[in-house]
């Protein structure tokens, strides 16, 4: 029997020639990631359980994203102890305050290939699926363990596969599409296995469109969101680091717990309404709602690409007057980026507020947080109740062009309603 | 080291229970004596200044969804909860559990069954699941020895002293 994508990512790093779905593996990790958030507790678990060294410097990468620019004492101090650890413990792929989000990190500068087996201390760690590569979240207790011995166990999860076939309609996104997988299918449809990405529109969907999906597979359960290597992967890899990749992808007569045939041609853009990822609606059900605040930006959608629909929405035009709205490039090249192509200044003229490259508001620890009853509408990747400050705040989930025209509209609104000028 | 075996006063909790809830954002660098006080604040605010040492989770689908944050379970532990039982659990929540050494038990048809208040038994080994009260009997799934042997040991970091032999 052939293996899916997961058991072969599984299968290489337990040393095995094939494993399947069900059993317990104990695999070599191939690379771990921190962020300022666990970082410095991690390390100093470590040094609890008696480990002076982690395994191999060179497979860790810590992060300073969550907490950025530092918003109290505690914060400039948490990330104080950090840089003290990275540097005792010599771990080169360090990347401070204001480079960017961890997981638009990851894949920009080379960190990420196919094949890899990646954990990291967030469960959005599922994003380097979109590469070929198995990422998924663990708790710090486990991240000390896989940092002190270069292992951990899994579990070989079955795997649910996704065929995407039709095109998307003019200002529909694969956000679109993940959260109208997740609205019809439901947030623990996946749980405790992979989902697999593929069929003929998959092979149009470019890097930053992929990620987007495998970023909110957990959103659905997820252990991995996987999709096959292509040339389209190869392409991203000798564009981000130098060295592309061969095909990865599952084999043939591979075994699957389900698969899905889903057509994109019909889809109308999608909102996940409060306070649930999978109260998933067409934007057409909830258009009219008033908000308060708009957020483009997280590990979901802000990079160049999603900068630059917000743009093509609002340029020469200006935000609705009561309306907050806040752009947080993913990271410092993407702020570069769109610093260069003249995206930030459309964003600015139509009256953004440009936030330095990092999590922002998205985990509501800061940075954009809503009083009690606000409601905002972001590209980000939750809902929940609170998650961005008040616990009588609403959050809707949305496409950068949704949000985008939300924003220039003062209400939840319908992209497909604006009329483009010198796009 | 936890037990096999479990009774105690059960909380209930419906579906999507998130670590949001049970660990809000805006405490997540706060000490555990802080966190706890806030735990599920969202969805029953008497829950953290109630509950019990060995008062054990009744919930529905996907309890502990969302973020990998494992102060989720360590805030459940600090309350004194001995163990949660739920129709299915966000798949890093389980982990975390596994490696907090937090007995969790898979089972089907559980949230009907119980009300909040009730007393109910559970042995982990073998995933019977007693509610003392009305005499409801239902089989949970049996945790895989590989997920048992952690637990009893009493978490991943007490695995890791073992094998470096302290």
């Amino acid at each position: 029997m052939g293996m899916t994508l997961a058991e072969r990512i599984l299968a290489k790093a337990a040393g095995r020639q094939e494993v399947s779905a069900g059993e317990f593996v104990v695999a070599d990790i191939d690379l771990a990631l921190l962020h300022d958030i666990f970082a410095a507790q991690v390390f100093d678990m470590l040094g609890e359980v008696g480990v002076d060294r982690v395994s191999d410097p060179d497979k860790v990468v810590v992060v300073i994203d969550h907490l950025v620019p530092a918003p109290s004492a505690e914060a400039a101090a948490l990330h104080q102890r950090i840089r003290k650890h990275v540097a005792r413990a010599g771990i080169k792929a360090f990347y401070d305050a204001g480079e960017g989000i961890c997981h638009q990190l990851l894949p920009e500068r080379g960190h990420v290939r196919p094949g890899m087996l990646i954990v990291g201390t967030d469960s959005h760690t599922t994003t380097y699926g979109a590469l070929g590569a198995g990422g998924t979240g663990i708790g710090t207790s486990d991240m000390v363990y896989a940092l002190a011995t270069g292992r951990l166990w899994f579990r070989v999860p079955e795997t649910v596969r996704f065929e995407m076939f039709g095109e998307l309609a003019p200002w529909v996104s694969w956000k679109d599409v993940i959260l109208h997988l997740a609205g019809r299918f439901g947030a623990d449809a996946a749980q405790y296995r992979a989902m697999e990405f593929g069929g003929p529109a998959v092979k149009s969907a470019d890097m930053s469109s992929r990620l987007t999906v495998a970023n909110m597979a957990v959103e659905m359960g997820a252990k991995f969101g996987l999709f096959a290597a292509d040339e389209i992967t190869d392409a991203y890899l000798r564009d981000h680091g130098g060295v592309g990749a061969e095909p990865f992808g599952p084999d043939q007569d591979a075994d699957y717990e389900a698969v899905h045939e889903i057509l994109l041609s019909a889809l109308p853009p999608q909102v996940a309404m409060p306070h649930e990822v999978d109260r998933v609606g067409s934007i057409v059900d909830v258009e009219g709602l008033r908000i308060d605040q708009a957020f483009i930006g997280s590990c979901t959608n802000g990079r160049i690409e999603d900068l630059r629909v917000a743009a093509d929405v609002l340029r020469g035009k200006q935000i609705a007057s009561g309306v907050r709205l806040l752009v947080v490039p993913a990271s410092r090249r993407v702020l570069q980026e769109a610093l260069d192509s003249g995206v930030l200044a459309t964003l600015v003229d139509a009256g953004a507020s440009v936030l330095p490259p990092g999590c922002g508001p998205c985990f509501g620890g800061h940075g954009g947080l809503l009083a009690p009853g606000e409601r905002c509408i972001g590209t980000h990747n939750r809902n929940f109740v609170g998650r961005m400050g008040s616990t009588d705040a609403e959050i809707y989930l949305g496409s950068p062009a949704t949000v985008a025209a939300s924003a220039l509209a003062g209400h939840l609104a319908d992209p497909r309603h604006l009329e483009v000028t010198n796009a | 080291m936890p037990e096999d075996r479990f009774a105690g006063r059960v909380w209930g909790f419906d579906d999507d229970i998130n670590t949001d809830a049970l660990s809000p954002g805006q405490y997540a660098v706060d000490p555990v004596e802080v966190r706890k006080l806030h735990v599920l604040e969202s969805v029953n605010p008497s829950f953290a200044s109630e509950v019990a040492q060995g008062d054990v989770i009744v919930a529905g689908r996907n309890f502990g969804c969302g973020s990998s944050r494992e102060t989720a379970v360590e805030n459940l532990k600090a309350l004194g909860v001995a163990c949660v039982v739920a129709e299915s659990f966000g798949r890093i929540f389980m982990r975390n559990a596994i490696a907090l050494g937090l007995p969790v038990v898979v089972c089907a048809g559980i949230r009907g069954v119980f009300e909040d208040g009730d007393r109910i038994e559970v042995d982990l080994a073998t995933g019977r699941i007693v509610n003392v009260g009305s005499g409801s009997e239902l089989r949970g799934d049996a945790l895989p020895a590989e997920m048992l042997e952690i637990l009893e040991a009493g978490g991943i970091l007490a695995v890791l002293r073992k094998q470096r032999g302290g």
